[in-house]
């Protein structure tokens, strides 16, 4: 079709998908709207991430991001009832000054990463890099340390998130 | 190029959320909002590292995904614990009232 390939046409729906879930997050006005939209966002990142060849960061990434973390964003905004459309809004013109500085960040970024990538590097076919027993090796060879430290990383954060959510401590 | 997509457009669409996310940090008020914007530009960021490693066909940038994905998950824990000490006292998520540092 169109002298298109099947992975370049998932490519493009996927991101254009991507694109506008994540425009709808900015822009939607309640923000339980916003969350479902991001979830719908993550799960078109998941999509690019099987057409790149990385089941397993695309199941990590449902799991983790879609499941776990917004459900934790969820369960916050029930609790502040903030489901209300009078919710503050910047004025006008700090919209517009925000907009034209983003447009010029996305300028620099293009400029600065276009050709980035000057090898000529070609890859076709059925990669296994993704796959958890490959990730797995890796992991617990060349990045044992790293490994542990995040563990006592998020026993921190466990523990600072019950201190800061106690009402007194005693 | 990966499957027959070159890795430009990978980077086009990394840049172009990463945008929305910096645009929406700067344009909207509700602090919770600006959390998830945050989220969206750490996942931008993995977009880029899991495009390159599968040019590369190389697993360390993938490895590193997983890392940033664990430091969001934290971040996002004790972030949503501070957001809820703070309605707790104020009554509000508004950046606007959040400005005791600033007098």
């Amino acid at each position: 079709m169109l002298g298109l390939s099947v992975h370049q046409w998932l490519f493009g729906i996927l991101s254009f998908l991507a694109i506008l879930f994540s425009l709808m997050v900015v822009f939607s006005r309640s923000p339980v709207n916003s969350v479902l939209y991001l979830i719908m966002s993550f799960f078109s990142i998941s999509g690019i991430y099987l057409l790149l060849d990385a089941q397993f960061l695309a199941v990590v990434n449902i799991v983790v991001y879609a499941g776990a973390i917004m459900v934790l964003f969820l369960f916050v905004i029930m609790l502040m009832n903030l489901n209300q459309d009078t919710e503050p809004q910047r004025t006008l013109l700090t919209k517009i000054i925000a907009g034209v500085i983003g447009g010029m960040l996305l300028l620099t970024f293009t400029g600065a990463l276009k050709g980035a990538e000057t090898l000529d590097k070609k890859f076709y076919g059925v990669s296994e890099t993704g796959l958890v027993q490959n990730l797995g090796k890796v992991l617990f060879t060349d990045f044992l340390f790293p490994f542990e430290i995040v563990s006592v990383l998020l026993l921190a954060a466990m523990v600072g998130a019950i201190m800061m959510g106690k009402k007194k401590i005693q | 190029m990966i499957n027959g997509i070159a890795i430009d457009y990978f980077i086009l669409l990394s840049a172009v959320l990463f945008t929305i996310g910096a645009i929406g940090v700067m344009a909207r008020r509700n602090s919770i909002i600006i959390f998830m914007c945050i989220e969206l530009m750490l996942n931008a960021v993995n977009i880029l590292l899991v495009a390159f490693s599968a040019l590369h066909q190389n697993t360390h940038g993938q490895v590193f995904v997983f890392f940033v994905m664990t430091v969001a998950a934290a971040e996002v824990a004790v972030g949503l614990a501070i957001l809820t000490m703070i309605y707790r006292n104020i009554k509000s998520i508004d950046t606007n009232l959040l400005s005791n540092l600033k007098d």
